[in-house]
């Protein structure tokens, strides 16, 4: 039954189709999610004893770094899936991946250097979680060039796959970073096997903003994917018949 | 409502941080929309032409 789905969803003509049904609800799903992650981030969470109202920054930060994490992980599994099954869809979602990581990541660098002012006194610091995220980044910006210099696109999609998943060995390094080194970054409080040392009304609303931050990655997933699956398949039969629709 | 715009003293790195976020997030929707249009606007073209032809 799942096999059947996953067989199904990766045909371009039904991909192409369900996407467009999706995105209205996920949409819907993403304001919920993002209208109370930052209503209880910004309004209802207590101020942080030492921090002040400087922690808030905690609820785009932690999302935007674990998505950047996240998001890797999916672009070299898909890419790995498109490199030994030659799936056209797992190509395209590993490279429209790239550009939505490497944002996130960006992201979670700025907003770091942002809250890192403030309460260390320094825009940025050549520590291990610091500069294995930086790492991450130009990962990120490696595999957008290497695809965009590569004129077939599957070959190109080959090419990225290698390189995504060499480059998986930086995700533990980001993670145990803080534990491995001595870090000026403060270590993990919520992803450790230990319960989570940050106050409940702190967590819930950096959860909801989580899951947000996880709908619009998907949203901007099916965005890219459905234009990357034209541009590739603009010679297909079931493409004439969609643009007949169009006009 | 001015204290909360003030964020204890730190408006201006609490602030950057959701509009920088916030901007990224929104442009990262706007461009392939845009860019979804014109794919379809140039491949309507495209078939246009190779009728004519």
């Amino acid at each position: 039954m799942f096999m059947r789905f996953i067989y199904k969803f990766s045909s371009p003509p039904y991909f192409y189709a369900i996407s467009a049904k999706m995105l209205p609800w996920l949409t819907v799903l993403f304001l919920v999610l993002l209208g109370y992650g930052l209503y209880g981030g910004l309004v209802t969470a207590p101020a942080d004893y030492q921090q002040g109202d400087s922690f808030r920054i905690i609820y785009v930060h932690v999302p935007a770094a674990w998505m950047s994490m996240f998001i890797y992980v999916v672009m070299a599994i898909s890419g790995g899936i498109g490199l030994v099954w030659r799936i056209k869809l797992a190509e395209i979602v590993s490279i429209s991946s790239a550009s939505v990581g490497a944002s996130f990541t960006f992201l979670a660098l700025v907003t770091g250097s942002l809250w890192g002012k403030p309460m260390w006194g320094a825009w940025w610091v050549w520590d291990a979680r610091l500069t294995s995220e930086l790492i991450l980044l130009f990962l990120y910006l490696g595999i957008i060039g290497l695809y965009s210099g590569i004129e077939d696109k599957r070959t190109a999609s080959r090419a990225v796959a290698i390189l995504a998943l060499v480059g998986v060995v930086n995700i533990p390094i980001i993670h145990y970073s803080v534990e491995w080194w001595n870090t000026l970054h403060q270590g993990a409080t919520v992803t450790k096997l230990d319960k989570p040392s940050i106050h409940i009304d702190m967590l819930i609303p950096l959860l909801f903003m989580a899951g947000a931050f996880k709908v619009y990655y998907f949203i901007a997933l099916l965005l890219r994917s459905r234009n990357e699956l034209l541009e590739r398949e603009q010679n297909a039969k079931w493409i004439d018949e969609l643009l007949e629709n169009v006009k | 409502m001015s204290e909360f715009f003030a964020m204890g003293g730190y408006a201006f790195y609490v602030w950057t941080a959701y509009g920088l976020t916030f901007v990224l997030m929104l442009l990262g929707i706007i461009k392939p929309l845009l860019n979804h249009k014109h794919i379809l606007r140039r491949l309507i073209l495209k078939r246009q032409r190779e009728k004519t032809s």
